[in-house]
């Protein structure tokens, strides 16, 4: 509390000298207005940047959709209808990429396909794992606690960098494995092993984050539960299966749906990592969206928006079926 | 100072009509409750009042002014919530100041005021302590420090004393009382509680969905009230109802008749009595006397307070009744005894729930 | 098995499986917990500790496999007629005896020695098996100031921009989203769901979805290059408002109705009342904001063109590919970046991590 307060006073010295001349021109404003329409004038900044940055954005990308030619401003682009939505789908056979002719689009979605149920199943699993090993009492709560927590605080960037200088040709995993009598393998060249060390390295970063959810639903479950069970001796796995896993769904709910989006949307990470390489064997849809809209020349907007908004399209009926799901637990 | 008047005041949420419409007069100087059940309308009336809420049609009148569109602020009324509302991040001094520096009163009056009513509710001493750090009791004196200094014209008080436990409650109704007499402001407090209303009002305002059921001093709605809703909210414990019909009207004396109980000559006149009409006889607990005639009652619980007694009985009929004795009854369970109210202590309501006035 | 050791069993595996150990016994159950928690301690922070630990090593100790565990340096020495200093090597000879050679290069699996201290007995070829590097611990700082030196400016530009956006982007956040959050908490008025649900629904939107038209609309305001063109798209956070928003409920509405009755203006109740009063919640989204700031990597690597509005993040993955030989300066480059986080990290735990806990946001 006092950090918050403390951190408080710094932050609001920081804007006191503004505020003095915010606070008559405010006053001004609710004497011109009247209270009834201050509300309004309190959402406006962060109305505008919404609707700036974020709603506007969403028609335009639509728009950039059904638009070609490599001109930045809607005003310069020539409608051309489905053509890149076509484009992304011109395949003779959808289950043999090489077929298509956006093959990069159908291996990203692939991958990602791939990649979100691998990387989530995984995450949770350990997170849930660890949060359940958290929950004991043990000695070192905290400094365990905030071990597997840290790595949340790191950038991508050193995330990966940090991978990588692991898992290289002459990295000290392999330095392991050879003073071990085996013979190194060169991780991140085969799409194989590049792909579980995305994975790997994606959970490594981002369990800490969902452990620590987890962890406090498993202690908002109050004690005195266990022990009625145990009264009613209930067997521990039952126990487990029967109170703590129901006791904990809204939160595995959550963690779920917010593991999910993120995962569809993993791109710094395997960018500085892998490049999306070998080949193409990481590359996930954003990374796809990021080369052809920004990387590669000519820019091909009018791609990277139709394949974003099919991306949106399937984050948005993801969500609507768990929400639904969710409902109808409610209901039994 | 100040009098107050409501016309017509009329309030809905929406579809719902929280107050279908209030006409109320209070004169300076007086002490008011609204006292009702939770719902009853009497906090949104105190809040329309303050000009927390707008009045959807209606006047209110502080003096001759109107005020129904003047801000709250700016309408010489302070409020004490049931909440108390103290600033927590700010001291006690500046929970009573901020008011005034608000208005940029100047420091030295601001600080006399603070000390006058700091000196006047004996919390000099709690100036630079933060809410969290007082009791209860503490923290509504705050409260009721920080309406004093803003020197208003009337008092408002939404529950004030909910908060409290039983003990310390009865310590601050006295004081707010003595503090009325003190300050001689207007004052209008709602509670729920019908002990606080007829220990402390000048007049009661009872409500019930958001309609004045009766005006009156406390012993007046005690005594006389109008209806069965008043006649059971006020007085503790509630008043007993038999429902049954006037068998006989004599001259000073009505006979009361219901299945499957004896007839019950009531001693005094009522106005308006027909013979065969169905009522509703009302008597409190301690109107009940015990007498060798009258309705035989069979004690399931005796309540021995010491100084009194509370024999929870049942009437012929499963009809439960509460009786009152004092001092220290002898009856025990499964005693009958026979009860009986005194003259001119009795209450009949016709069958729209109305009192049948006595003459 | 006896009924008394099952029932005991069964006791521990209880306990794993739902809450924790009673105090004085130690179960088999801990041993595993500990053991798992060890493992995770080492896959967790081994890594990072590895690249503290590389970036003082000397490059050719980098250079090295396998990898050594400590930072070591070889001991050289200058031989009369060679520019470099040489690396020192104990050769055992085959006669069994060691002596210290000075390397000049290595040919396949021998190399070329000489001895430093009798440079006129000429060059000697020695099989590399033979021979282990003489040398000692040593904490390479030299590749941080190289780090600074070479780098010169342009590292405390990339220092000040990223500085600059977290710090301004997150002040902008904090106010403007505690207004909305005031606005939407505090007032009952016609719109309040439909702005409610229209900041709501921005968490939908993943930014990667709208980079394209974000980058229009950043380009179309003139900001690409400019730190403002990462500040301002950021700002509306749709979590920080719905987190203020969540905390303002609690704050009783008298308070408000108090402060309005005490002649506060509406801006007054907000800045006096509320926001000293939201401070918990202020610290989380402050802390939230800053992390995200501070890591931003997609939205930058678009906006920020021009090397010299690059971020610390950027610059470190640019110097990824450039510095792609020179691991050394990567590693310090990567610690130094990491250390401000390391260091907010310690300090603010507890609040990090109860903020997560209660909100589910990051």
């Amino acid at each position: 509390m006092s950090a918050g307060t403390q951190f408080a006073a710094a932050a609001g010295a920081a804007v006191a000298l503004p505020a003095r001349i915010v606070e008559p021109f405010m006053y001004g404003l609710q004497r011109l207005l009247g209270i009834k329409r201050m509300p309004w004038v309190f959402l406006v900044p962060n109305l505008t940047a919404v609707v700036l940055f974020a709603l506007l954005p969403v028609f335009i990308n639509i728009f950039y959709s059904v638009s070609g030619s490599d001109r930045l401003y809607p005003w310069d682009r020539p409608v051309v209808g489905g053509a890149n939505y076509a484009t992304l789908f011109d395949c003779d056979n959808f289950l043999d990429p090489s077929t298509c002719s956006r093959d990069l689009f159908w291996r990203a979605l692939g991958n990602t396909l791939v990649f979100v149920p691998v990387q989530v199943t995984a995450m949770i699993v350990i997170a849930l794992l660890t949060a359940i090993c958290l929950n004991r009492d043990i000695r070192g709560r905290g400094f365990f606690r905030g071990i597997f927590f840290f790595p949340v605080m790191l950038s991508p960037v050193v995330v990966a960098l940090t991978w990588q200088w692991i898992l290289q040709r002459n990295g000290a995993l392999n330095g392991l494995i050879s003073s071990a009598g085996l013979t190194p393998v060169n991780w991140l060249v085969f799409p194989n092993t590049a792909f579980f060390w995305s994975v790997f390295v994606t959970v490594w970063a981002h369990m800490g984050f969902y452990t620590i959810i987890l962890l406090a639903g498993l202690q908002s479950i109050p004690r005195d539960v266990y022990e009625a069970a145990k009264m009613d001796s209930a067997t521990p796995w039952r126990a487990f299966t029967r109170i703590t896993l129901p006791l904990l769904k809204p939160v595995l709910l959550v963690v779920f749906i917010l593991a999910v989006i993120r995962s569809v949307q993993t791109f710094d990470e395997l960018y500085v990592l892998t490049g999306g390489g070998p080949g193409s064997a990481t590359m996930l849809m954003v990374q796809y969206i990021y080369e052809v809209g920004f990387a590669a020349q000519p820019r091909n907007f009018g791609l990277a928006a139709a394949a974003s908004l099919l991306l949106g399209v399937a984050l948005l009926i993801f969500t609507a079926i768990q929400m639904r799901i969710s409902r109808g637990g409610k209901d039994d | 100072m100040a009098s107050l008047t409501l016309e017509n005041i009329k309030k809905s949420f929406g579809a719902v009509d929280v107050i279908p419409g209030v006409d109320l007069k209070i004169d300076d100087g007086e002490f008011v409750v609204f006292v009702g059940p939770s719902g009853c309308g009497k906090s949104t009336l105190l809040r329309l009042i303050a000009g927390l809420e707008d009045v959807t049609d209606g006047d209110i009148r502080i003096d001759a002014d109107s005020v129904a569109h003047t801000p709250a602020a700016d309408r010489g009324v302070a409020m004490v919530f049931q909440s108390y509302a103290l600033y927590p991040h700010m001291t006690v001094r500046e929970n009573l100041s901020f008011g005034l520096e608000n208005i940029r009163m100047a420091k030295p009056e601001i600080s006399r005021r603070v000390s006058e009513a700091a000196r006047l509710l004996q919390i000099e001493q709690l100036l630079e302590r933060r809410p969290k750090q007082l009791s209860g009791g503490q923290r509504q004196r705050v409260a009721i420090g920080r309406a004093i200094t803003r020197d208003p014209k009337i008092f408002l008080f939404d529950e004030p004393l909910s908060n409290l436990d039983a003990e310390l409650r009865v310590l601050m109704r006295v004081e707010i009382t003595k503090l009325h007499e003190r300050l001689g402001n207007t004052m209008i407090y709602v509670t729920h509680d019908q002990i606080e209303a007829m220990t402390m009002a000048d007049k009661i305002v009872v409500l019930r969905k958001g309609v004045i059921e009766q005006v009156g001093a406390p012993l007046e709605l005690y005594n006389h009230p109008k209806n069965l809703f008043v006649a059971g909210f006020i007085g503790s414990p509630r008043m007993n109802f038999v429902e049954g019909r006037i068998d006989a009207v004599g001259e000073g004396a009505v006979t009361f008749a219901a299945d499957g109980l004896p007839p019950l000559v009531l001693e005094g006149a009522i106005e308006g009595a027909n013979i065969g009409a169905a009522v509703t006889l009302g008597v409190r607990p301690e109107d009940f006397l015990v007498t060798d005639k009258g309705w035989p009652a069979t004690v399931s619980v005796a309540e021995q307070y010491g100084a009194s007694s509370y024999l929870h009985c049942a009437l012929p009929g499963d009809r439960p009744v509460l009786i009152h004795e004092p001092g220290q009854s002898k009856a025990g369970r499964g005693d009958v005894i026979h009860v009986a109210p005194p003259a001119g202590r009795w209450h009949l309501f016709d069958a729209d729930g109305l009192a049948l006035r006595k003459a | 098995m006896t009924e008394a050791s099952m029932s005991k069993t069964d006791m521990s595996i209880s306990d794993f499986l739902t809450r924790r150990r009673r105090r004085g016994r130690f179960g088999w159950t801990d041993g595993l917990t500990y053991a798992y928690l060890l493992l995770g301690l080492v896959v967790m922070f081994a890594p990072v500790l590895w690249v503290v630990i590389s970036s003082l090593k000397t490059p050719a100790n980098l250079a090295e496999f396998p990898p050594t565990l400590l930072p070591y340096s070889s001991e050289t020495v200058v031989v009369e007629g060679f520019d470099q200093p040489l690396a020192l090597f104990d050769v055992v000879g085959e006669d069994g005896e060691t002596r210290r050679l000075a390397q000049i290069r290595r040919v396949g699996i021998q190399a070329q020695m000489i001895d430093p201290a009798d440079p006129e007995a000429g060059r000697v070829l020695v099989p590399v098996e033979t021979a282990t590097p003489v040398r000692r611990v040593y904490l390479a700082f030299e590749n941080y100031t190289n780090l600074l030196a070479s780098s010169g400016n342009d590292l405390w530009r990339y220092v000040f921009n990223s500085l600059f956006i977290t710090v301004v982007a997150t002040l902008i956040t904090l106010v403007m989203n505690s207004m909305a959050a005031f606005a939407l908490s505090k007032y009952r008025f016609r719109g309040s769901n439909v702005a409610l649900v229209s900041i709501l629904a921005t968490l939908m939107i993943p930014a990667t979805v709208v980079l394209v038209p974000t980058y229009m609309i950043v380009a179309q305001l003139g900001l690409v290059g400019n730190l403002w063109g990462v500040i301002l798209p950021t700002v509306a956070t749709p979590t920080g408002v719905f987190l203020l928003r969540q905390y303002m409920l609690t704050i009783p509405d008298e308070l408000v109705e108090a402060a309005r009755m005490d002649h506060a203006s509406e801006w007054r109740i907000f800045w006096k009342i509320i926001l000293p009063l939201s401070s918990p919640a202020l610290a989380v989204v402050a802390i939230f904001s800053i992390l995200s700031r501070w890591n931003d990597f997609l939205l930058p690597l678009v906006v920020l063109t021009r090397r010299e509005s690059y971020t610390l993040q950027l610059a470190l993955a640019s110097f990824q590919t450039e510095y792609g030989i020179r691991y050394e300066i990567l590693l310090a480059m990567t610690t130094l970046t990491a250390l401000p986080l390391a260091c907010a990290f310690i300090f603010l735990q507890r609040y990090i991590t109860t903020g997560i806990a209660s909100t589910g946001i990051k």
